[in-house]
């Protein structure tokens, strides 16, 4: 059986590689297989960041081109650059407020109209799941839970592989105590706006 | 996880860990007493988990001044017989390779791994050197695993294995090893504690001329030995039995592989090698008797395949090698599923097929996003200082020799100081060669713990030498980049115990440079006329910049005021194009902002805008 790929990117700081373990050990505890690469050192310093993971049959975590089922967008920008990763069965989450690169306004390239960016979002992929994680986040208490909207709403896709009770579990084994109930909060709200 | 676990998980746990994690899980497994490294990623995280639990796993670890050290600590631990486990970058091991060539020569007590973490591509190296030729240049066995699992697994092998045969082993990773997160099924923690005791043996360990050609002797009866341990060895294994087609892989690359092979129903025979120095010849002539191609698939360097064609030239078969030598696949970088597909479908004549699903490509030309010195980043004042010191004495040409670290970043505009580097510790040395090759003016960038890895032979060398230039030591207070390990100069070793500091301004003392200055960064007054007084000094001048890095400094806390940019803000555009902090934007309606998230509250830009619109918020 061909594995589930998840691509997600974003910007360094965002809490992609804490979001990516959380799924991997849930569907670890579902009993399923799973592998999964990150990208430390360098690219953390305001760079851009990406894990691939791979649920199911697989040896390596890396996700062909076009390959991706869902990609995870924490930035809009990123989930632009990803686009190669998926085909046009793939869905497609992403986060409205973009993360300037600190060197935009001496770049060649402007940064595109977000409205741009979804369009071509929408049009590359099965479904387009938009939300603004950012103010989702700080509504739900803290705006560094943005990575638990995500979360919240790669689990509302259809097809994803990871059960919604293992995930909130898994997130219980690696976020701190005090933040938890902000973070579950966040991961309902993803959730909800992306089942509507 | 909690990084605990990787101690207190009991056998038959699984656990989801990172390649490097799982190498640390092995070491326990496998019943180490003796730990050491310099941190280099892909390896770093090795050393920030062992840091973690070495307490609690009553097992030694030491974050050493450099990979030569590092290596020398557990080679002299595995001579007092008990098991040691050192490890670093793939460049480290350069570092660390005067030693590597005689302790293979002297042999081990209790076991030795030594474990290189490449970098194919260059995620954070300066090269993607392949270190499967130091197991040749040496002359020591080598273990690659694919996975975790594999990493955790021959850990403990390793230690056998170098115990069996008395010889350090060398464990090769690559990134996607290292950094491959994979469940891991555990095993027991081996509590067996060893008592070191060395035995003086100095016909073993003191390699003078005359014994040395007695233990290359005896290095070359053991590797014999060893060839056959390899080639009986079950690490090395076929995989995948169709077709015509034989496939020699090993590391990553297998895992390509595999998953395009049966993705794709190919007809072809995988071998992968696992433990693949000695070279396993009799495995690999069975294997490719029985195909009549043979696809080579490995990263980076086509090493394998040579050895693959001596045996084809050896047993004078009629077996064509494909691989990196005749095109089929890319000879640099790192392999994709993709890259794989693609070559073996060369090899079958298949064509590709990419009808489908068809990648998706976006016209737009999108901005970039490289990454940059964070926030609040010491030295970043300390380049805004040097570059208005240069234009305030007037000078032309200046060379920027610099070194390994977050400063390295400084190559970028608006900055532009960075001109010259080659390894760690190379920023001192370039800059008494140019020097003595130039009449510019030097002003060289390093770090406080590569200083301490290799920046101070080096100066000795300046003042001895009667050299001129500049030294920046850029001190802040931790090994930034790897994720911030603790380094000499820190009261804090890594066991986490108190530790002397080691003074780094007394040590330039010593060392005889006569102009010494220790400045805050964030007061870029001073700053100025101190590298300017600097420049002008007759001799080799030292500049200390001490203030810590903005991740570890107040690390969650933040100052109670915001800094905001005024009315009178004239958009002169100097904070911007002078300064180039991600926490100073421009906004869309065009005036200039300071994110309040962003922003470390440093007041940097309050002491450079001319207009003195940037304050406190009041």
């Amino acid at each position: 059986m061909k594995p589930y790929n998840i691509y997600i990117s974003g910007v360094g700081g965002q809490g992609i590689i804490k979001t990516s373990i959380i799924m991997g050990e849930a569907a670890m505890k579902m009993g399923k297989q799973v592998v999964m690469s990150e990208i430390h050192g360098m690219a953390q310093r305001g760079g851009v960041v990406s894990t691939e993971l791979k649920i199911g049959q697989a040896q390596s975590p890396i996700i062909p081109e076009s390959k991706a089922n869902i990609l995870l967008a924490f930035e809009p920008l990123e989930a632009l650059r990803a686009v190669g990763k998926i085909n046009e069965e793939s869905y497609v989450v992403t986060n409205t407020s973009p993360t300037m690169p600190f060197n935009i306004n001496a770049s060649k390239y402007p940064y595109p109209e977000i409205s741009v960016i979804l369009e071509e979002l929408e049009s590359k992929s099965r479904k387009l799941f938009a939300l603004d994680a950012i103010q989702i986040a700080k509504e739900s208490g803290h705006i560094l839970s943005l990575n638990m909207v995500m979360l919240g709403g790669a689990a509302a896709v259809p097809g994803f592989p990871v059960d919604k009770k293992y995930l909130k579990e898994s997130m219980k084994d690696n976020l701190p105590e005090k933040s938890l109930k902000i973070n579950l909060k966040a991961f309902d709200e993803g959730f909800r706006v992306c089942s509507i | 996880m909690n990084m605990k676990e990787i101690l207190t998980a009991q056998k038959g746990e699984n656990l989801f860990l990172l390649g490097n994690e799982a190498a640390v899980r092995g070491a326990l497994e496998a019943g180490i007493s003796v730990a050491s490294t310099y941190p280099g990623t892909p390896s770093s995280e090795i050393g920030d988990v062992l840091s973690r639990i070495a307490k609690d796993a009553d097992i030694y670890f030491e974050f050493s001044t450099n990979e030569k050290v590092a290596l020398e600590v557990s080679a002299a631990a595995s001579a007092s017989g008990l098991r040691s486990f050192t490890f670093m970058k793939h460049v480290g091991l350069n570092v660390a390779s005067d030693s590597l060539m005689s302790v293979v020569y002297s042999g081990v007590n209790g076991g030795m791994i030594i474990l290189s973490a490449d970098d194919p591509s260059m995620f954070s190296s300066q090269n993607e050197q392949d270190n499967r030729y130091y197991a040749r240049l040496a002359n020591m066995p080598m273990l690659e695993p694919s996975n975790p699992q594999e990493v955790k697994d021959l850990m403990k092998y390793g230690f056998q294995l170098s115990e069996e045969f008395q010889i350090p082993i060398l464990m090769r990773t690559t990134t996607r090893v290292s950094h491959m997160r994979g469940i891991v099924e555990v095993d027991s923690v081996n509590e067996e504690k060893r008592k070191g005791f060395f035995k003086k043996d100095p016909l073993r360990f003191v390699p003078v001329p005359e014994v040395a050609r007695n233990m290359h002797q005896k290095l070359v009866d053991k590797i014999k030995k060893l060839e056959l341990k390899a080639d009986q060895s079950s690490l090395n294994k076929l995989f995948h039995k169709k077709g015509d087609l034989g496939v020699i892989t090993s590391g990553s690359a297998f895992n390509y592989v595999m998953d395009v092979v049966e993705e794709n129903d190919l007809p072809v025979n995988v071998l992968k090698i696992t433990f693949s120095y000695p070279f396993p010849e009799n495995t690999i002539l069975e294997f490719i008797r029985d195909v009549d191609e043979i696809l080579m698939v490995e990263e980076v360097d086509p090493v394998m395949e040579k050895d693959v064609m001596a045996i084809v030239g050896k047993y004078s078969l009629k077996k064509k090698v494909h691989g990196k030598l005749n095109g089929t696949l890319p000879l640099i970088y790192e392999f994709s599923p993709d890259i794989i597909l693609e070559g073996i479908n060369k090899v079958l004549g298949i064509k590709t097929n990419k009808k489908i699903k068809k990648s998706r490509k976006t016209e737009l030309t999108l901005p970039k996003r490289p990454p940059t010195l964070c926030p609040g980043c010491p030295h970043r004042a300390v380049y805004y200082s040097v570059k208005k010191a240069i234009s305030n004495l007037n000078l032309e040409n200046v060379i920027f020799p610099t070194d390994i670290g977050c400063y390295t970043l400084g190559i970028e505009p608006p900055y532009e100081a960075g001109d010259y580097l080659l390894s760690m510790g190379s920023s001192v040395g370039t800059s008494c060669g140019f020097s003595k090759a130039t009449q510019q003016n030097i002003i060289s960038f390093i770090g406080d713990s590569t200083f301490f890895h290799a920046g101070i032979p080096p100066l000795i060398n300046a003042v001895h030498n009667k050299d001129q230039f500049v030294l920046v030591i850029l001190d802040n207070r931790t090994t930034a980049m790897t994720g911030g390990q603790p380094n000499p100069g820190l009261p804090v070793d890594g066991m986490g115990y108190e530790a002397p500091e080691i003074s780094i301004e007394r040590i330039v003392e010593a060392a005889g440079v006569k102009f010494i200055e220790i400045i805050n960064p964030l007061n870029l007054k001073k700053s100025q006329r101190v590298i300017e007084q600097a420049i002008q000094y007759p001799g080799m001048a030292v500049v200390i910049s001490k203030y810590p890095c903005m991740l570890i400094k107040n690390k969650g806390k933040k100052k109670n005021f915001i800094i905001e940019v005024k009315d009178d803000c004239n958009n002169c555009n100097n904070c911007l194009d002078e300064l180039s902090c991600p926490a100073i934007y421009r906004a869309d309606d065009y005036t200039i902002q300071i994110d309040p998230q962003l922003c470390r509250r440093c007041s940097v830009c309050i002491q450079i805008c001319p207009e003195k619109a940037i304050g406190v918020k009041k």
